[in-house]
């Protein structure tokens, strides 16, 4: 299951684990990424908190947690290819996986339809 | 009810659009700020070959006469020794020594010409029709200018204007491409060789959709203008320069004319003249983080002990090193070992870059 925040992240559920991203529309305007700053692994994080920032050519921009949970993994590959990002944002340019301390907090996020809508798509 | 300011459309809007920009307001007008392929190759594009920027947003302004004496009671240019057929970059100053606009002064056979920033032509406007009552100055806001720059540029504009093969740096002259009548400056704000011209809208058209045509020709929007300006180490009014800066503080001690400095009879002379002896309390200056936390505009910079000395003005993701540069003011009597930058209250460590970040390319 694959939910989406109004904030632009996405989180592929997986059981009580959740890997989180931001969405292809997201990455189309934030334009070329060159750097990210992820969270510490272990570290606890709420729902709509400050988790990840991502560096554009232009400029720096917050990744929220959709969820509220700890963080159990990052992704390696962002620090060497942060374009990733750009080139694969929904799929190998994740950001982390949080092992989901609320489940419930789902059912506030959008599903793709309702986010397509969202973004006007 | 409260409207929107309409944006004013550039003469090129439509043929950006076509290109597939996206735009965005700056300066008043609707700008574009990348094309599909992104800032990063938009840059090093430029870098490699050559890239056309619409920078019909900026203001030409006309003066007649060559009025270079009374000029000079404002702009601290050598404008009487200036040449027909030259370029000074220069600074509007005020009577404290700041800077109001940055600027490039052309004399041509009839009269000087200045090239203005966006976002300051209509305040530059006024407080020279203010300052210099007995001058004419005569706006050409409606002209489109165009930049084309980069290592190929030369080549490939001296297809359509055999005299762009043989002009120096800081040079300007009247004459055709294509048969339609243009300013051609060899001028530039990217570290690159290249050109920028002065024509009407129309022209400017087939102009540019012409030299699109050649293979190695790419259009550029705002966003690599800004990033190549920065690794070149040039100055952006509104982040390095404002109107409290003096020349001084922010490096520009060269746009100060040889005899003016003796004469010292320019707008805000006394400030200008003191610091170039004495040096003033800040300077400008080229940094480079350790870490891959990119230092913007704004951020805060400390001495080894923690006490803030200064702050970033401009800082980004350089697309030919692959790694942040940025540059800003500390003040003069800093150490500059141990120094970091406060990025979302993390201090990184910087170190002290020499300007330009990368080496410019300019014809002399």
């Amino acid at each position: 299951m694959k939910k989406y925040s109004d904030q632009h992240e996405w989180i592929l559920i997986d059981g009580t684990t959740g890997t989180v991203g931001i969405s292809d529309y997201a990455q189309s305007q934030l334009g070329d990424i060159v750097f990210t700053e992820l969270p510490a692994v272990g570290k606890d994080i709420s729902k709509g908190a400050e988790a990840a920032v991502v560096e554009s050519v232009k400029a720096a921009s917050e990744v929220y947690a959709p969820v509220s949970g700890k963080i159990i993994e990052i992704n390696p590959d962002l620090e060497a290819t942060p374009d990733l990002v750009n080139s694969s944002p929904e799929t190998k340019g994740w950001f982390f996986k949080v092992e989901l301390s609320n489940p419930s907090e789902l059912d506030t996020l959008m599903d793709e339809a309702a986010y397509k809508t969202f973004i006007g798509a | 009810m409260i409207t929107a300011p309409t944006l004013s459309s550039i003469p090129l809007d439509q043929l950006h659009r076509d290109l597939g920009a996206r735009m965005v307001p700056f300066a008043g007008y609707d700008m574009p700020v990348q094309y599909p392929t992104g800032i990063i190759q938009e840059h090093r594009h430029v870098r490699q070959a050559a890239g056309l920027f619409d920078v019909s947003h900026m203001g030409a302004i006309f003066v007649p006469n060559n009025p270079a004496i009374e000029l000079e009671k404002i702009f601290p240019t050598d404008l009487q020794e200036l040449e027909i057929g030259h370029i000074k970059y220069s600074l509007l100053l005020n009577n404290q020594g700041g800077i109001e606009d940055d600027l490039l002064i052309s004399r041509l056979e009839d009269g000087f010409l200045l090239v203005v920033n966006a976002g300051r032509k209509h305040h530059n406007l006024d407080f020279l029709r203010n300052a210099l009552p007995s001058v004419d100055f005569v706006p050409l806001f409606d002209k489109a200018m165009v930049a084309f720059q980069g290592p190929k540029a030369r080549t490939i504009l001296s297809t359509l204007c055999t005299e762009a093969s043989s002009m120096a740096f800081m040079t300007t002259k009247k004459t055709t491409i294509l048969d339609y009548n243009v300013i051609l400056s060899c001028s530039g704000y990217t570290g690159e060789d290249g050109f920028e011209f002065i024509c009407g809208s129309d022209h400017a058209f087939h102009i540019v959709k012409t030299l699109l045509d050649h293979e190695d020709v790419k259009p550029i929007g705002l966003g690599a203008r800004d990033s190549l300006r920065l690794e070149a180490g040039l100055c952006l009014y509104g982040h390095e320069l404002d109107s409290k800066t003096s020349p001084i503080e922010a490096s520009l001690a060269w746009a100060i004319g040889k005899r003016r400095r003796l004469e010292g009879k320019f707008a805000g002379a006394p400030r200008v003249l003191t610091e170039l002896k004495d040096t003033p309390q800040r300077k400008r200056i080229g940094l480079i983080p350790e870490s891959r936390s990119i230092p913007r505009e704004g951020c805060s910079i400390h001495d080894a002990a923690g006490n803030p000395v200064g702050v970033v003005t401009s800082g980004g993701q350089s697309p030919v090193l692959g790694h942040p540069i940025a540059m800003g003011y500390i003040t003069n009597n800093t150490s500059t070992k141990g120094l970091t930058v406060n990025i979302r209250d993390t201090h990184y460590p910087v170190k002290i870059a020499k300007l330009p970040f990368v080496p410019t390319q300019y014809k002399k």
